[in-house]
């Protein structure tokens, strides 16, 4: 389907922001952690919002290896999600709704994910960026990256590789 | 291979962890170099509410803790530990509602660098659900 100059702007950035809304709170566990995702176009940047139960090292104090990594796996599930649903979202092939179970595009598999630990986690907010390197039509392989204060100053990169859901 | 005193004491150390707490991880086992660390079930862990399956988030905190752990109940006693890279291979989903069991190894360390194998299991033992390996700092 053509793309509609015309579209009225609030119906655009409405069905994205459902959509995206709808993607992210159908997972307990990023609700759990306090993730959000912020939306510049179809760009996503992932908030990990500080919290004392992140903690790994209560002594430094700095956050959890552990989440960290889950931190940047979820953000990859995320990007991979959103950007293999883009197309169906803005046809208005799929209306993705949390009401709605199966309205829901199924997540993808993580195969195996290896994360790069590049400086401590300080105990303040984390925000991340993926990038999908490759997405096939079985096997996509995602960049990852994690920082607080400075952008260029990484906390963490990691490498997934992941199943696409089929049918 | 458990010292029970030993695992007692593991089990304070973890309890000061914040995450590790909120997990609810409960260390089962610790010897030379090794260690067994388990936590339950939650709804709220969940990754995929079509399964039930908990997030692959989840079993790479309980496997960094447990490899952590491994690292520093190794006999040449390191004072501290981090991680500095962490691979973990999904080989399986864990099934809802069972307890995820981590077994790590920490095989060979040198006077800064220690390496570490694990395993996550779920109640089938025979059939492992993730498989990790990493390399962790050693401060003397």
């Amino acid at each position: 389907m053509a793309m509609d100059r015309r579209e009225p702007l609030d119906r655009i950035k409405s069905r994205r922001d459902s959509a995206l809304s709808a993607l992210v709170g159908g997972v307990p566990y990023l609700t759990w952690l306090g993730i959000r995702f912020d939306r510049r176009g179809d760009e996503l940047t992932a908030t990990l919002p500080y919290d004392e139960k992140l903690i790994g090292n209560p002594m430094l104090p700095a956050l959890h290896g552990g989440v960290t990594a889950a931190f940047l796996e979820t953000t990859a599930i995320i990007e991979l999600a959103w950007a293999a649903m883009w197309e169906d979202m803005e046809s208005g092939r799929i209306v993705p709704d949390a009401a709605v179970g199966d309205s829901l595009p199924r997540l993808p598999k993580t195969i195996d994910f290896t994360v790069d630990y590049l400086r401590s986690g300080l105990p303040r907010d984390a925000y991340a960026r993926a990038r999908v390197v490759r997405s096939g039509r079985r096997y996509a392989s995602v960049q990852v990256e994690a920082w607080q204060d400075n952008r260029a100053r990484l906390l963490a990169q990691a490498t997934g590789h992941f199943l696409m859901p089929q049918g | 291979m458990a010292d029970t005193d030993q695992t007692r004491i593991a089990q304070q150390f973890i309890e000061a962890i914040p995450h590790a707490r909120a997990l609810a991880m409960r260390v089962d086992a610790l010897g030379a170099g090794k260690a067994v660390i388990s936590m339950p079930w939650a709804e709220h862990l969940v990754g995929d509410p079509r399964s039930g399956v908990v997030h692959g988030g989840v079993v790479s905190a309980l496997m960094d803790t447990c490899c952590g752990a491994a690292v520093m109940a190794h006999p040449s006693g390191p004072s501290s530990t981090a991680t500095i890279d962490l691979r973990i291979d999904y080989m399986r989903s864990a099934t809802k509602g069972q307890r995820i069991t981590a077994r790590a190894e920490c095989y060979h360390i040198t006077r800064t660098v220690a390496f570490v194998r694990a395993v996550a299991l779920d109640e089938d033992a025979d059939n492992p659900v993730a498989a990790a390996t990493g390399a962790f700092t050693v401060e003397r």
